[in-house]
């Protein structure tokens, strides 16, 4: 696959101590706001997962085929491979609290 | 009407059209689908939607080799590999062959979260890689309403399939879109504003527990289209959409004339029974006869070697063999034949539009050159009056164009007025034998006739017709100053004109005797009259001998003695005449 992995911590994922998080994010290169998008993904995952989550970004215009994989209609979408349950999250990630909830990082208020 | 679509048919070529494939569908459109544009499908839920789009795109693969994408929001690839081989589809196929791509998008509102502001790129992304990978022409998007349920947010829902339905077109690709029936609208969440190229309606109503799917063309950019209601069926190859006018008044006409198989009746219709290509309406209350005269018919038409369709529906295949049995009628030979192919079905089986198609298959299949609808009545039963008159008219016209003779019984109703309930019918008829019970001197007899024969001389007479085990037998009903006589009254009738004859005959051949007698008489009374005469005569001129003898005798005694006493000779006085003579000048 030519994704690219931003960050991989093998060694968190060894101690046991949670999960490996797999998340992969979706894009399309002439999307909105991609760029920033990225980062603040980024920075969230930073935050609630350090040292154990994976993020692969996938360029759908480059590999249209994927999306069927994840049922992709809606960019950028976020999904949560591991741990399972899938789950999805839709939009640019704006409203970092509703992706907390989203990932389960957070209850729902 | 008929006209107009005839005439839309030959001149709406301006606008690039896209063939469906589907029977019938492409006849209404005049050539198909809008090419290059959207086109909206929408239904109720169970009225076709889905195969009708799936139809579209099969066909298109298969017979107009233009592959196409489906897009299936609602089933899986399974499922509808499944759901659309039950109806000959080879969808699985054409995929291996890369005829078809089918992508499944499949969303769930409980696994998707909302976080900002999104677009559908991913959707077009998807469509657009399924398109490139097959060279896609014709594209079907089964369901989009589905979105709605799914995404959260409508005003970006919204733009985005506006854009979609402009990213189709710009694609050129041929879209079929198919939306669920709204309560107002044509579509639950008003597709249509996006669609505004070619707009099918689809619509399955049940009338009198007889469900019938319909499909009309309620807007058709750019072309002339038959925006009638037409009743459809999904059939076992698929869609068939049947036009009820879509044949013009303009089928060809034989002068051939077929035999009823019934020497008599034929008699009644000019001498040689029917017409070639004509149709036929028997009507009659049960149990006078229908279905022996349309067997009769059946089986004289076999005989000449014709093949015969029998559709019953009433009686099993088996059972009408085994009550012509009965009467002297063999058809199992001519079933073995091939000849004669019965095809029954109860007619509460399936609407009368299932019916009619499935007719229309079995004709097609078997090209008979008669075929007979023992009862039409049962099948007009499930259906209301205009829809059973529009399917006897499509089911005519279809016979006619096809130069087949076509037999209708019809089941009149105790107690109706006998014109009236055919009225519908009738019309449609070439021509029309009736059937009828006559009751009375305790029992019952059937009598037949001509009630309408077009086109040929037809007696007016009412016969008695018999069943026996030899077959029919028409006879001339006798009529009394009771009126018509048949059966045992006929009979007695019978027996009395013939005793009636026989008393004048032998009446006559008395006074014949009487006045040979006298004539006998009249003889001998001549010959003795003329034995007397005779005998008379005779005597008569014996005296005249005696006399004349006599006198000569006396003569010459006289002259003798005379001569003894020397007399002189008497001298005539002719002077005393002269002197008188003399004085008188």
């Amino acid at each position: 696959m030519k994704t690219k992995t931003i960050k991989r911590r093998p060694a968190a994922a060894k101690r046991g101590l949670a999960p490996l998080w797999q998340l992969r994010l979706y894009v399309v290169d002439q999307t909105i706001q991609i760029a920033g998008s990225v980062r603040e993904f980024k920075a969230v995952c930073e935050t609630h997962l350090k040292g154990r989550y994976r993020i692969t970004v996938i360029d759908l215009l480059k590999h249209p085929q994927l999306a069927k994989g994840d049922q992709i209609l809606a960019i950028p979408t976020v999904v949560r491979k591991l741990p399972s349950p899938v789950r999805t999250i839709i939009g640019n990630l704006s409203d970092t609290a509703r992706l907390l909830v989203g990932l389960d990082l957070r209850p729902a208020a | 009407m008929k006209k107009a679509r005839a005439k839309s048919i030959t001149t709406a070529t301006l606008l690039p059209k896209c063939p469906t494939g589907i029977q019938g569908l492409d006849e209404i459109t005049g050539g198909g689908l809008p090419r290059g544009r959207p086109t909206l499908v929408c239904g109720g839920a169970g009225c076709g939607k889905t195969l009708l789009a799936a139809e579209f795109l099969v066909r298109g693969a298969a017979q107009f080799h233009e592959p196409g994408v489906l897009m299936a929001f609602e089933e899986t690839e399974k499922e509808l590999k499944a759901n659309v081989a039950s109806l000959g589809f080879d969808l699985a196929g054409l995929v291996q062959r890369k005829k078809i791509v089918v992508d499944c998008v499949h969303i769930e509102r409980s696994e998707a979260r909302e976080s900002g502001e999104y677009d559908l790129e991913g959707l077009f992304v998807r469509l657009g890689h399924a398109i490139d990978s097959i060279g896609a022409k014709r594209v079907v998007l089964d369901t989009l309403e589905v979105l709605f349920a799914s995404l959260p947010n409508e005003a970006i829902l919204r733009s985005e399939l506006r854009r979609l339905f402009r990213w189709l077109k710009d694609r050129g690709v041929t879209a079929v879109i198919t939306a669920e029936r709204g309560r107002e609208n044509l579509t639950r969440h008003g597709l249509e504003e996006y669609v505004s190229d070619c707009v099918i309606v689809l619509d399955h109503r049940v009338n009198d527990q007889i469900a019938t799917r319909h499909l009309r063309v309620v807007k058709y950019r750019g072309a002339l289209h038959g925006t009638n209601e037409f009743p459809f069926l999904i059939g076992e190859d698929g869609i068939s959409v049947l036009p009820i006018t879509s044949l013009a008044l303009n089928h060809k006409v034989s002068a051939e004339r077929i035999a009823t198989g019934i020497p008599r009746l034929d008699a009644m219709l000019g001498g040689k029974g029917f017409f070639r290509g004509s149709s036929i309406l028997i009507t009659g209350t049960s149990g006078t006869g229908k279905t022996i005269i349309a067997a009769n018919f059946a089986q004289g038409a076999c005989r000449r070697g014709e093949r015969v369709l029998f559709f019953s529906f009433e009686e099993s295949p088996n059972q009408i063999i085994r009550n012509m049995h009965s009467i002297g009628l063999r058809l199992e030979p001519l079933v073995k034949k091939d000849l004669l192919r019965f095809h029954s079905a109860r007619p509460s089986l399936y609407g009368l539009e299932m019916h009619l198609a499935t007719m229309f298959r079995a004709i097609a299949e078997f090209k008979p050159h008669v075929v007979v609808i023992d009862p039409i009545t049962s099948l007009m039963d499930s259906g209301t009056d205009s829809e059973c008159k529009g399917m006897v008219t499509r089911l005519v016209d279809y016979l006619k164009a096809g130069q087949v003779t076509s037999l209708f019984t019809s089941l009149t109703q105790g107690g109706h007025a006998l014109a009236q309930s055919e009225s519908a019918m009738s019309s449609l008829m070439d021509a029309w034998i009736l059937l009828q019970d006559f009751e009375g001197n305790g029992e019952r007899n059937r009598v037949l006739y001509v009630l309408k024969a077009r086109g040929m001389k037809h007696s007016n007479q009412i016969r008695e017709f018999l069943i026996s085990d030899r077959g029919i037998d028409v006879v001339d009903a006798y009529i009394g100053p009771s009126g018509v006589l048949t059966g045992s009254a006929r009979a007695a009738q019978h027996s009395l004109e013939k005793a009636a004859v026989l008393a004048t005959q032998q009446e006559a051949a008395q006074l014949k005797r009487e006045v040979e007698r006298k004539r006998k008489a009249l003889d001998r009374q001549i010959g003795d009259l003329r034995s007397d005469y005779e005998g008379e005569a005779l005597e008569l001129r014996r005296i005249a001998e005696q006399v004349g003898t006599r006198t000569f005798v006396l003569g010459t005694e006289r002259a003798a003695s005379g001569l003894l006493r020397q007399a002189d000779t008497k001298v005539p006085s002719i002077t005393r005449n002269n002197h008188r003579n003399g004085k008188t000048v």
